[in-house]
């Protein structure tokens, strides 16, 4: 339960990309917009794949799936 | 009161992935994968706790250990693909959603296909057919 920041971090970076990509887009560089987004998205997925990682562990400890 | 905790975390989610899923609905399905994650890890103890204390009934039960074994893996398979199949769904992907599940429900039987095999012998012994 202490790792809500990592929440907030995921779902900072989500409104971070959203408005990048809406001031991106305004500026007319739609290709650089989607990067934005496409950045964002890369490295919140690094962050919930390690975090996933360590729920796969866990569960092959508890319920012993070797 | 950990439950207090737990509730209050889902709803902060919740909110959160609510407020991304109209601009960004992938990094809410992620939202909601962390969520799923981290209450999971946060509790992973207190389930092995309880097994401990079922296997020790087992035990002096005098149940052979390799069943709750079985049955500890098929409730494992079913936790993660129940998770993968909903995380699937939310994301709109049904399809997907249904192979997950599939693939669980083979595994499962795989899994508990040398339990059905003992007791269809156990049977057998039982009406006398065989030796």
């Amino acid at each position: 339960m202490s790792q809500i920041d990592l929440i907030f971090k995921i779902a900072g970076v989500g409104i971070l990309t959203a408005v990048l990509h809406t001031m991106l887009k305004q500026a007319g560089k739609e290709d650089l917009a989607h990067l934005a987004t496409w950045a964002g998205v890369a490295i919140v997925l690094i962050w919930v794949v390690k975090l996933l990682g360590s729920l796969f562990a866990e569960v092959q400890t508890v319920f012993r799936l070797f | 009161m950990e439950i207090l905790q737990v509730v209050g975390f889902a709803l902060v989610a919740a909110v959160l992935a609510v407020a991304l899923r109209r601009e960004k609905p992938e990094i809410a399905l992620l939202v909601g994968l962390g969520t799923g994650a981290l209450i999971f890890l946060a509790f992973a103890g207190k389930i092995g706790a309880v097994l401990t204390v079922i296997e020790g009934v087992a035990q002096r039960a005098g149940l052979n250990l390799l069943y709750l074994e079985v049955l500890l893996k098929i409730v494992g398979i079913a936790y993660l693909a129940e998770f993968g199949a909903q995380l699937c769904r939310d994301a709109g992907e049904g399809a997907l959603a249904v192979k997950v599940e599939f693939a669980a429900k083979i595994l499962i039987l795989l899994l508990a296909l040398p339990v059905i095999l003992n007791l269809l012998d156990l049977l057998l012994q039982l009406v006398g057919i065989k030796r």
